[in-house]
C-alpha cells in the first residue's frame, strides 16, 4: 500500500521541497483570502460602529424619540427625522412601484421578444443608463424633467386623478414626483439587467414544455418564467429599493427641500439622504452635525435591513425554483 | 435474450397486435420534400413520410442524420430556433401546418411532445399537469382530468398521497412519466416522443415502453430513439433515417420506411440492413 502511494511522488528530496511550496502557498492563499473576506466584516462593523459613535451627542440627547418627531429647526436644535423618514420610503417605494413592472417588461422583451439582432444592442443601453452620474441625472431632472412635470405631466394628473390624494395640490417644478421619477430612472437598468438575466436563465427545455403543450408566449411567461424566476425578481426589487433609499444626489437636486408629511406628490419634500447632502457641509453647531449623522445611522440600519431581507427572500424560496415543497 | 453483441438479431415483440393492414390506415401526417435547415446547412433533405394513426412510429438513425429535427418539425418546434428553415410541407389531416394562417400554438395544442430530459414545471405534481388544462380551457372536471392522465402514465399510484408536492421530488422516470401525463392530458390527437427514456434507467424505460403499447389505442405516437431494441419493441412502424455525406458536411435522409419487422429482418436498402444489423459505419 504504501509502497504504491510512494510510487506517485519520485524523491523524498522533490517531495519535501514541494510539500514546503504547497504548504506556503496553501498558508498564504488561505490567509489572503480568509482577510479579504475578514475586512469586508470589519468594514461595515467599523463604519457603524463609527457613525453611531459620532451620532452618540444626538442619540444620547434627543433618544429614540429623534424617530418618531416631526421637523428640522435648526436655530432652536429641535430635529426629528419623521418627515425625512416619510420621504425616503414614499419616494423609493413609489419608484420600485413604477420601476419593478417596467423591469419586468424590459427584460422580458430583451430575453424573449426581441428581435435577435436588436437584443443586444438595447440591452447595452438599458444598462449604459446606469452609467449616467447621478449628478448629471439631477441636473437634467432640474432642467427638463421638473418643468415637464411642474407645467405638463402635473396638471394632467391632477385634472384626470385629482381625487386621489397622491394627485392633490399645486403642480411645481421641484418636488416628491420628481424625485420619484429620476429615482426610477436609475433603479431600472439595475433592475431590469438582473430580471432579463433570470429570464435568460430558465431553462430552454421547461419553456420547450409549455410551448408544446399549445401555450402561448404570454402563458409560457405567466405559467413557466416568471414562477421560476419569482425569487431572484423578488431580490432585484429589494436591490433596487436599497440603491433608491440611499440615493443623495440627484434628489437633493430636485425634491425641493420641503417640510412635512404629505400624500401629495406635488409637494416639496426630503429625504435622510437629500437632507444630509443639503446640510452637512453647512451644519453650525455641534448637536446639528450629530444630528445629521443620527439620520445617516438611520438610513444604515434601513438600507441593512432591506439587504437582509433581500437575502432572507433568496435563501427561504430558492428552494421553490427546484419544485421542493 | 442477449442484447450484448453487436450482430445479436434483434427481437420483435410476439405478444404485439399486428399492425392494421395497409389499406386499413389513415394517415395523420404526410410530409411532403420537408427539409429543414438551420442557417444554409440542410440538417435533414427532402423527406416524404406518411404517419398513420393509432401506430407507434419509430423513427431510427445514427447521430446527426436529423431524427430530432424531423420530429420536431412535425409540431413546429424548429419555430422556435431562430436560424431553422423549413421547405417542402407536412400535411396534417390534408393541411399543410406550413402553409399560410397556420397558428403554431394551434398545431401544438393538437400534437404534444414529450422531450428527452424529464422537463417537468417547478411546480407541484398536480400543477404540472393541471397547468396546461388551465391554459387551454379544460378547467370543467380538473380533479378527474388529472387523475385520468396520471393513471393513463401508469404514476397515479405512486403519487396520489403526494399531489401537491414538487414535481423535482420524483425520480427521472417518474418525472418522464408526469411529462407524458401532461402532455396527454390535454387530449392532443399525435404525442411525438423525443429519445423519451435515453436519460433513464432500463426499470423506467420499460415503463415508458409499455405505456406506448397502452397509449396508441387513443394516441397516435411517433417516437425517435437510437436505441434498435426500443424501436423493435415498441414501434409498428420505422423508418431509417441516415446522415448522407456530402462536400458542404452531410443532411439527413430517409433510406427505409416500413412495417417494423421488416425492417428489422429483410430490408430493402443495404444500408439500413448494416445499420440494424450493427455494421454501420
Amino acid at each position: 500500500m504504501s509502497a504504491r502511494v510512494n510510487a506517485i511522488t519520485s524523491t523524498p528530496a522533490l517531495r519535501a521541497r514541494r510539500r514546503l511550496g504547497d504548504r506556503f502557498g496553501d498558508v498564504f492563499l488561505h490567509g489572503l483570502t480568509g482577510a479579504a473576506a475578514a475586512a469586508a466584516g470589519a468594514l461595515l462593523v467599523a463604519i457603524a460602529w463609527k457613525i453611531f459613535d459620532i451620532a452618540h451627542p444626538a442619540i444620547s440627547k434627543y433618544g429614540f424619540a429623534f424617530v418618531t418627531r416631526q421637523g428640522w429647526d435648526a436655530i432652536h436644535s429641535r430635529f426629528g427625522a419623521l418627515d425625512l423618514i416619510w420621504g425616503t420610503l414614499l419616494t423609493s417605494f413609489l419608484a420600485l412601484l413604477i420601476a419593478t413592472p417596467v423591469s419586468i417588461a424590459i427584460g422580458l422583451y430583451l430575453s424573449e421578444l426581441a428581435p435577435r439582432g436588436a437584443r443586444t444592442v438595447i440591452a447595452s443601453l438599458v444598462e449604459l443608463l446606469a452609467a449616467i452620474p447621478s449628478v448629471v441625472l439631477g441636473l437634467w431632472g432640474i432642467l427638463v424633467l421638473g418643468p415637464f412635470v411642474g407645467q405638463d405631466l402635473g396638471p394632467w394628473l391632477h385634472r384626470h386623478l385629482g381625487f386621489i390624494p397622491l394627485f392633490d395640490g399645486t403642480p411645481q417644478n421641484a418636488g416628491i414626483l420628481v424625485a420619484v421619477l429620476v429615482l426610477t430612472i436609475m433603479i431600472v437598468p439595475i433592475t431590469s439587467s438582473i430580471c432579463r438575466e433570470l429570464f435568460l436563465g430558465v431553462p430552454t427545455e421547461l419553456e420547450e414544455g409549455a410551448l408544446a403543450l399549445g401555450a402561448t408566449r404570454w402563458e409560457m411567461v405567466r405559467g413557466v418564467i416568471l414562477p421560476y424566476t419569482r425569487t431572484g425578481v423578488g431580490a432585484a426589487v429589494i436591490l433596487g429599493f436599497g440603491r433608491a433609499v440611499g440615493e443623495a444626489i440627484a434628489v437633493t437636486q430636485v425634491i425641493g427641500a420641503g417640510y412635512g408629511i404629505h400624500w401629495s406628490l406635488f409637494a416639496t419634500g426630503d429625504t435622510l439622504a437629500s437632507k444630509l447632502a443639503e446640510q452637512y457641509q453647512s451644519a453650525t453647531t455641534k448637536i446639528q452635525t450629530a444630528s445629521l449623522v443620527y439620520l445617516a445611522a438611520i438610513l444604515l440600519v434601513i438600507s441593512l435591513l432591506v439587504n437582509l431581507l433581500a437575502q432572507v427572500i433568496v435563501r427561504r424560496f430558492s428552494h421553490q425554483r427546484t419544485g421542493g415543497s | 435474450m442477449d442484447t450484448m453483441g453487436a450482430v445479436a438479431p434483434i427481437e420483435i415483440a410476439q405478444a404485439r397486435e399486428a399492425p392494421l393492414s395497409a389499406s386499413d390506415r389513415e394517415a395523420v401526417f404526410e410530409t411532403r420534400g420537408l427539409t429543414v435547415s438551420y442557417g444554409k446547412a440542410p440538417a435533414v433533405s427532402n423527406v416524404d413520410l406518411p404517419i398513420y394513426r393509432n401506430l407507434v412510429t419509430a423513427i431510427i438513425g445514427p447521430s446527426g442524420c436529423g431524427k430530432s429535427t424531423f420530429l420536431r418539425s412535425l409540431n413546429r418546434m424548429n419555430d422556435l430556433i431562430p436560424s431553422a428553415k423549413v421547405d417542402g410541407e407536412v400535411l396534417y389531416h390534408g393541411q399543410n401546418i406550413y402553409g399560410d394562417g397556420v397558428d403554431p400554438v394551434e398545431v401544438r395544442r393538437r400534437i404534444g411532445m414529450v422531450f428527452q430530459k424529464p422537463n417537468p414545471f417547478p411546480k407541484s405534481i398536480y400543477d404540472n399537469v393541471a397547468w396546461g388544462l388551465r391554459v387551454l380551457g379544460m378547467k370543467d372536471d380538473l380533479d378527474g382530468r388529472v387523475e385520468r392522465a396520471l393513471t393513463q402514465a401508469a404514476l397515479w399510484d405512486e403519487v396520489k398521497n403526494r399531489l401537491k408536492k414538487g414535481a423535482f421530488g420524483l425520480s427521472g422516470g417518474q418525472q418522464q412519466r408526469l411529462c407524458l401525463a401532461r402532455a396527454i392530458a390535454v387530449e392532443p390527437d399525435v404525442v411525438l416522443l423525443d429519445e423519451p427514456a435515453s436519460a433513464l434507467d432500463p426499470i423506467a424505460t420499460t415503463k415508458i415502453e409499455d405505456l406506448m403499447h397502452e397509449l396508441k389505442n387513443e394516441y397516435t405516437l411517433v417516437i425517435v430513439t437510437h436505441n434498435m431494441q426500443q424501436a423493435a419493441r415498441v414501434a409498428d412502424m420505422t423508418a431509417f433515417f441516415t446522415l448522407e455525406r456530402t462536400e458542404s458536411g452531410g443532411h439527413g435522409v430517409l433510406v427505409e420506411y416500413d412495417e417494423t419487422p421488416k425492417i428489422f429482418t429483410q430490408p430493402d436498402d443495404k444500408r439500413t440492413e448494416g445499420y440494424v444489423t450493427g455494421r454501420f459505419g
